[in-house]
């Protein structure tokens, strides 16, 4: 057992918005420079839509994450053998029109406008050439646009869907659709990591944060096509590859990253998981079907005291622990098991886990609204018009009865604190979908307070970092005693 | 030698005895200079994420075709013995000199692509430096040259072997002998200066990125941790 701690996350989509706000936050701070415009490292997508970049769960198209062949596992896209061919040109990368070519606008045309009958108008120019441009794309352009036939149509996860399913999906006035934010997942079993010819990016041994080493990137941007998530972008200005880096330097003073602290939904939790390093490709090999049941089978419990012995001697620090007993994701994840990993199929083996929103299922109940809830039990999921074998595709690798168990367990602790503060459902019937729902009437209230009623400390429980610990197993530190905290990374320029 | 000497004799030691250390010399200095300084910057800067099409089109061609090539001319500095002997059959003579052809061909058609792809697509334009259009004039002269070479005065793998590759030993010996490569035409005269000037321009240009391979990649794990505490000392509860 080599048990390594991880900072993961959940996102329980059913309280997302779509606000963006997460989206802006992390532009303001980390992307908002040249050759960056066209980065988001958190955005949000609607689902069913294409995304950003267009398609990108489609690997057919660009050949991310790893494939299990012939029992090994294998990089689709940039293999040791592969990129020695492609090494002139990667077929597989995706070009600046997958994403869309950055833009703002010409304010000054605002003011300088010659006098006239019409109103001035500030024309877009590309954040790249300077040029005026048409607007054909922007990282959200299929917003809201569910039931659209060149956006949601498009759907790669449409593919799990009868003709049926799908006609029925896109029904006018029936329309359905869910916000899907992303950041990278900081995965156990990095494709991007594995893909560097550089060896520029690496998982942080004490906390997994999946980061690419500026000074060591030299830009094969092999990482950019291995990701099946796309979260690891080339920057065209710098040469250098750059991705969501969990706003490392938050964490390490103990704030939230930028993007779940912004979260005005609040549907962002951030917690420790222990996990055992050493199950990592076996996991990874497991047939589709298998693999979120050996995902969670290689989180381990915090509480055991095999476990904390072996994390002890392992290195990991006791407030680390600590922090892993009180993470709100081991709950969600493991205890209550009502968060799944986006595309396990990738085999990239992603630690942030989704809650599967369940108000386009239930909404859908009979093509009406929830009036149908107090009829009585479940409804229907196999009826239910946002289709069950949709989000089966997104967050469970074809295994529906991953899904129907979340969708199930959430309806159950809903009806149960229906019958609780409204009273108009009755109480034995909310205890009898609670038992058919594998759920205690604890773990209903434990469910209920950490989704509707959690506080700040409650979301993101954020372990120590103990950077100067870490300082004291490389360096004496009072050999540095006077001279820390001032230095140059590089030499000062004079002159010339 | 020096006392009839004409100013043709002066250029002819310029730019055969004394340019090739000039650029050697400052081809030595300044790529390990840079390599150890700016260590992992030193690559070529990648445009294929703002243009995709015309790339491969280029970029896939002129590479292989100059591998091809400097593979070629490698050789022959290298074994010039044995590639004489090789050619003195006619079909292996035909067969290697068909081969650099075509090489050479290739090498132009990749190169035309990435000019018109540098001139017409306007992102492209943005991260294509003053610099790099010198390295890619350079570029186009040195094969245009060699082609020409090719063309005008064949069995070049021949006789290349013959004075090239002795008079290249010498400069190496630090003991030019220019006499092998006076009587060259100017076409052939024209192409080893070309070649001494890339060499001059190389620790400047984005041409460092050809000694950058992905070295450790191709035998490492695939799974990268970097780590703060030592993993082979670890801190057991009693120590902390």
């Amino acid at each position: 057992m080599d048990v390594r701690s991880q900072i993961s996350m959940v996102f329980h989509l059913d309280k997302c918005i779509g606000c963006h706000t997460c989206s802006i936050a992390c532009k303001n701070i980390w992307t908002d420079r040249k050759g960056t415009e066209y980065m988001w490292w958190n955005n949000v997508e609607t689902k069913p839509g294409t995304g950003y970049p267009t398609k990108w769960e489609d690997q057919e198209k660009y050949k991310g994450g790893w494939e299990n062949v012939k029992g090994k596992l294998k990089l689709r896209s940039t293999g040791k053998a592969k990129i020695i061919f492609n090494i002139f040109h990667n077929p597989h990368m995706p070009s600046m029109n997958d994403y869309y070519e950055p833009w703002t606008y010409k304010y000054e045309t605002l003011f300088n406008a010659p006098e006239g009958t019409d109103q001035p108008t500030a024309l877009p120019i590309s954040m790249v050439t300077g040029k005026y441009m048409d607007i054909e794309a922007g990282p959200n352009w299929d917003d809201d646009l569910s039931g659209s036939p060149i956006y949601a149509e498009n759907d790669p996860n449409l593919s799990a869907l009868t003709p049926e399913q799908k006609s029925q999906l896109f029904a006018i006035q029936r329309l359905v659709f869910f916000y899907f934010p992303r950041i990278c997942n900081h995965c156990l079993n990095p494709a991007c990591v594995a893909s560097c010819p550089s060896g520029a990016l690496y998982k942080r041994g004490e906390d997994g944060i999946v980061l690419i080493d500026q000074e060591r990137c030299r830009g094969w941007r092999s990482c950019v096509a291995a990701c099946p998530y796309k979260k690891s972008y080339y920057n065209w200005s710098t040469g250098k590859s750059e991705k969501c880096i969990l706003c490392f330097p938050r964490i390490e003073s103990g704030q939230a990253p930028a993007c779940f602290h912004s979260c005005v939904g609040r549907i962002r939790y951030l917690g420790v998981l222990l996990y055992d390093a050493d199950k990592i490709e076996e996991v990874a090999k497991k047939s589709d079907t298998e693999l979120v049941e050996a995902q969670r089978s290689m989180i381990l419990d915090p509480f055991d005291p095999e476990v904390i012995q072996a994390a002890l001697e392992n290195g990991i620090h006791e407030q680390v622990i600590t922090a892993a007993q009180n993470s709100p994701v081991y709950k969600f994840v493991k205890i209550w098991k009502i968060a799944l990993p986006p595309h396990i199929e990738f085999r990239t083996l992603p630690m942030l886990f989704y809650v599967p929103p369940l108000l386009p299922v239930m909404s859908s109940f009979n093509g009406d609204t929830i009036k149908n809830m107090g009829e009585g039990f479940f409804p229907d999921f196999d009826k239910a018009r946002a289709p069950i074998e949709f989000f089966g595709k997104l967050f469970a690798a074809g295994n529906n009865s991953k899904i129907r168990y979340v969708l199930k367990k959430q309806m159950a602790v809903r009806t149960y604190r229906r019958a609780v503060t409204v009273g108009d459902i009755e109480m034995d019937l909310a205890k009898k979908m609670l038992r058919e729902a594998d759920c205690s009437v604890e773990e209903a209230e434990a469910i209920y307070k950490l989704t509707s009623l959690c506080t700040f400390n409650d979301r993101f429980v954020i372990p120590p970092a103990h950077r100067e610990e870490a300082i004291e197993m490389l360096r004496d530190p009072l050999e540095y005693k006077q001279s820390a905290g001032f230095g140059f990374r590089e030499e000062p320029k004079r002159g010339s | 030698m020096m006392q009839n000497a004409t100013l043709f004799d002066y250029f002819n030691l310029f730019w055969f005895a004394i340019l090739p250390y000039i650029a050697l010399f400052t081809f030595f200095l300044i790529t390990i200079q840079r390599y150890t300084k700016t260590g992992y910057s030193y690559s070529s800067l990648s445009s294929q994420f703002l243009e995709n099409k015309i790339h491969f089109w280029g970029l896939v061609p002129f590479h292989y075709g100059i591998i091809l090539i400097l593979i070629g001319h490698f050789i022959g500095f290298l074994i010039p013995k044995q590639v004489l002997i090789w050619n003195s059959n006619p079909l292996r003579l035909y067969v290697i000199e068909v081969t650099a052809f075509i090489g050479g061909l290739f090498t132009l058609i990749g190169l035309v692509n990435i000019f018109i792809r540098r001139l017409t697509d306007a992102r492209a334009k943005v991260v294509t430096s003053n610099i790099d259009w010198i390295v890619l004039s350079i570029l186009l002269f040195q094969i245009v040259t060699g082609l020409l070479v090719a063309i005008f005065n064949s069995w070049g793998t021949q006789w290349f072997a013959a004075s090239v590759a002795p008079y290249l030993w010498s400069v190496l010996k630090f003991n030019p002998n220019i006499a092998f490569v006076t009587p060259l035409p100017l076409t052939a005269k024209l192409h080893i200066i070309g070649a001494y000037t890339i060499v001059l321009l190389f620790p400047f240009t984005r041409l460092v990125h050809m000694l950058v391979i992905p070295n450790p990649y191709l035998w490492r794990k695939p799974q990268l941790v970097r780590w703060y505490w030592n993993r082979k000392k670890i801190r057991t509860q009693k120590s902390i």
